[in-house]
Parts: structure tokens; C-alpha cells; sequence
């Protein structure tokens, strides 16, 4: 399967803009389905952008983020290719990663 | 008198001329005029935004006001409906049971094809569209059909409008009198109103694009199918035509049709038709 996780990063010199966006559910635990079962929650609990090993974005999440969550931060200290690492973890303890160079 | 006399003429003479008027008109509308009517329509959108370029009208809401296309312009970096696309295509690509693909089912293997739906086809004299066309290949290859609304069947028309982005929307009204009348069924659709609150679809899409419905702002009709299907946040998810009739008609509290009733088919024929030259721009997304 394709990752879940999109990511744009672009160096404006000084800075480095991020974009990302993930594929996930995330279900409340309120709601309920067709049948009228209670949808169990299932949500990100963390989210982590790393540069060269160091955390530059650190997302404690719970429910109440949207469905497919948009991520959007700037950072400082990074250089054009740079790599940078992007996982999440939700409260199944799925997980899912991947890696972006920095345009 | 004498000097009244020259104006009770004229004024004889305008009557006439009015009546006469009047009959002609009276006959132009009775026989339905396709071409006069989609050269009209995109004529008042025209007048009604003239700083808009035909092509911006496919981008609905987000051509209306300029905060809202500089959402548009950030959100197209990152567009919402990526994850659906993706999916779309996987789904196109993969071989049904017994071998074939919805390749075998289209003209050109189905890419680049979207402009052309809905047609009307001579043989069964109804309106065919896309999404009525994917259920009906799958049907043929031993398929369950999808649902009409949303996930797999608005994956795939996502995929395949976006093989098409940017050409125009050309639907073509053979010379036979069912297609003409389920283009003039389709009109009658658009312009008659329904439901508790007593809109008709050009209540809000051609007398008020661009106001406000509550939070949103409306889109003008023209063009308006052009992005489908579309990604609405207010769905956090993906739609299909029939997904936007349907909502449509409920949200203006009437009883909505079955989707792919053969009344939002000619529904979608009359209004594709009269947005024949603009370009397809789906998938969308939509506030």
C-alpha cells in the first residue's frame, strides 16, 4: 500500500516550510455506523517531524483532530536536501513513516 | 387633437409591434433551441462577472471572491482529494475476475474521456453517465455495482476526469427528438422549484452565485459539473454528481430522487450541455 503520509517541504532560505497530510480515520468513538454500532476511537496520538534526528514538530493528538489531518509548520536551521522524517502513531498502535527531502 | 393624433398612432403602431413581438417569442420558446440556450446562459455569467475568464467558472465558489481563491490556490499545493485519485487509479487498473479492466469498457481505454459524458445513446434513448457507465461495466464483468454516492465509484470518476483536466466539456445533442427531450426535461428540472424552502437549482446557482447560503457561498451553475467529483470538507470526503443532486434536494427540504433517476441524468445532460467549451477541472474540491 501506498504510504499514508504526504509531505512538501521547500526551504525559503532562512526557514523551511512544511506541508503534510495524512491518511487516517480518525474516529472519535462517538459516532455510530449504518447499523447503529458504536465506530471504536481510533485516532493519531502522535505525530513527529524529525531533522537530522533532532524533533522540530511534535503533535500530541487526540479525537477531536479532523478526519485526514493537514499539517502546516516553518522551522529554522535546515539546508535545501536536507532529509527530513515524518511518523505517526495512533491509539491501536499502527504506525506509519516516511521521508521527504527539502526543496 | 390634431396634435395628439401623430401619438395615438405611434402608440398604435408600438402596441403592434409588441404583440408581434411577443408571438415571436412565444414561438421561439416552444421549440426547444439548444445552442441559442447554452450561448445565453453562458452570456448572463458572463454580464453577471466580467472580471471573470470563462475557465475560472469551473472552479466554483473559489473563483467568486478573491480571499477565497487564495484558499483555493493553497489548498490546489495540497489538494485534499490526492488520497481518493490515488485510489481511483489503483481501482482502474486492477483487472476484474473474470480478466478484464474498465479499460475494455471505454472508448480510448477510458482515459481522457470525461468531457464526452454524459451522452445520449441512440439505441437505449436515454442519457448515459459516467458513473451509470462504470456500474454497467462492472455489471457486464460479473461486478457488483458500486454505490452512486461517494468512495469507490467517486475514486474512480476522480481519476478518470483527472486524465481530462483541461479539455472542454463537449456534449453533443444528436439529431433525435428523445435527446432533445430529455435536454428540455433536464431544463425543466433545473428551473422548477421544489421542496419546503421552494428553491429550484437556479434559485441559488444562477439568480445568486457568489452570495451567501448561511456559511457558504454558492457557485455558479456554469461550469459547475466540470469539477466533479468533488472533495467537500463539509463531507470530509469525496462526492459524485449524484451525491450533490441528492444533497441538493434534501437540503432545500424536498424528497430527493434515487441517484441515476433518469430525471438527474437529463438533469446532468442539460447542464453539462450548456457548459460545452469549459474546460473539466475535476476532482475538485469545495469548502
Amino acid at each position: 500500500m501506498a504510504s499514508t503520509i504526504r509531505v512538501r517541504a521547500i526551504s525559503n532560505g532562512d526557514t523551511t516550510e512544511v506541508q503534510a497530510l495524512v491518511q487516517h480515520p480518525m474516529d472519535t468513538g462517538l459516532v455510530k455506523d449504518a447499523q447503529g454500532q458504536t465506530i471504536p476511537p481510533h485516532f493519531i496520538q502522535q505525530l513527529t517531524f524529525e531533522h537530522n534526528g533532532k524533533k522540530v514538530f511534535l503533535a500530541n493528538w487526540g479525537p477531536a483532530v479532523s478526519k485526514d489531518p493537514y499539517v502546516k509548520f516553518a522551522f529554522k536551521g535546515a539546508n535545501k536536501g536536507d532529509e527530513i522524517k515524518i511518523s505517526w502513531v495512533d491509539n491501536k498502535g499502527a504506525n506509519d513513516a516516511t521521508t521527504a527531502k527539502i526543496q | 387633437m390634431t396634435m395628439r393624433l401623430p401619438i395615438r398612432l405611434a402608440s398604435v403602431a408600438l402596441a403592434l409591434a409588441v404583440v408581434a413581438l411577443a408571438g415571436l417569442s412565444a414561438r421561439a420558446a416552444d421549440t426547444p433551441d439548444p445552442v441559442a440556450d447554452a450561448k445565453a446562459f453562458q452570456k448572463f455569467f458572463k454580464d453577471r462577472f466580467p472580471n471573470l475568464k470563462p475557465e475560472d467558472f469551473v472552479n466554483g465558489p473559489y473563483s467568486m471572491n478573491e480571499d477565497l481563491h487564495r484558499q483555493w490556490e493553497e489548498k490546489e499545493q495540497f489538494p485534499p482529494y490526492e488520497f481518493a485519485l490515488e485510489a481511483g487509479k489503483e481501482m482502474f487498473a486492477k483487472p476484474f475476475k473474470n480478466g478484464k479492466t474498465y479499460a475494455d469498457c471505454f472508448p480510448s481505454g477510458g482515459i481522457g474521456i470525461r468531457q464526452n459524458y454524459p451522452y445520449f445513446d441512440e439505441k437505449e434513448g436515454k442519457v448515459i453517465t459516467l458513473e451509470l457507465a462504470l456500474n454497467r461495466c462492472r455489471e457486464a464483468n460479473g461486478e457488483a455495482p458500486l454505490s452512486y454516492v461517494k468512495d469507490d465509484m467517486a475514486s474512480l470518476t476522480a481519476y478518470m476526469a483527472y486524465t481530462s483536466r483541461g479539455k472542454p466539456m463537449d456534449i453533443k445533442i444528436p439529431n433525435d427528438p428523445r435527446a432533445l427531450e430529455a435536454y428540455e426535461n433536464g431544463k425543466r428540472y433545473f428551473y422548477t422549484r421544489r421542496g419546503q424552502l421552494n428553491f429550484s437549482c437556479a434559485t441559488c446557482h444562477v439568480q445568486s452565485p457568489g452570495e451567501r447560503i448561511r456559511a457558504e457561498i454558492l457557485a455558479p451553475a456554469l461550469g459547475i459539473l466540470n469539477a466533479m467529483p468533488i472533495y467537500r470538507s463539509e463531507w470530509s470526503g469525496m462526492g459524485t454528481t449524484s451525491r450533490r443532486f441528492t444533497t441538493c434536494n434534501s437540503q432545500i427540504r424536498g424528497v430527493p430522487l434515487s441517484p441515476q433517476d433518469d430525471d438527474y441524468r437529463d438533469l446532468e445532460y442539460f447542464l453539462s450541455y450548456v457548459s460545452n467549451g469549459l474546460p473539466i477541472s475535476g476532482p475538485g474540491a469545495r469548502p
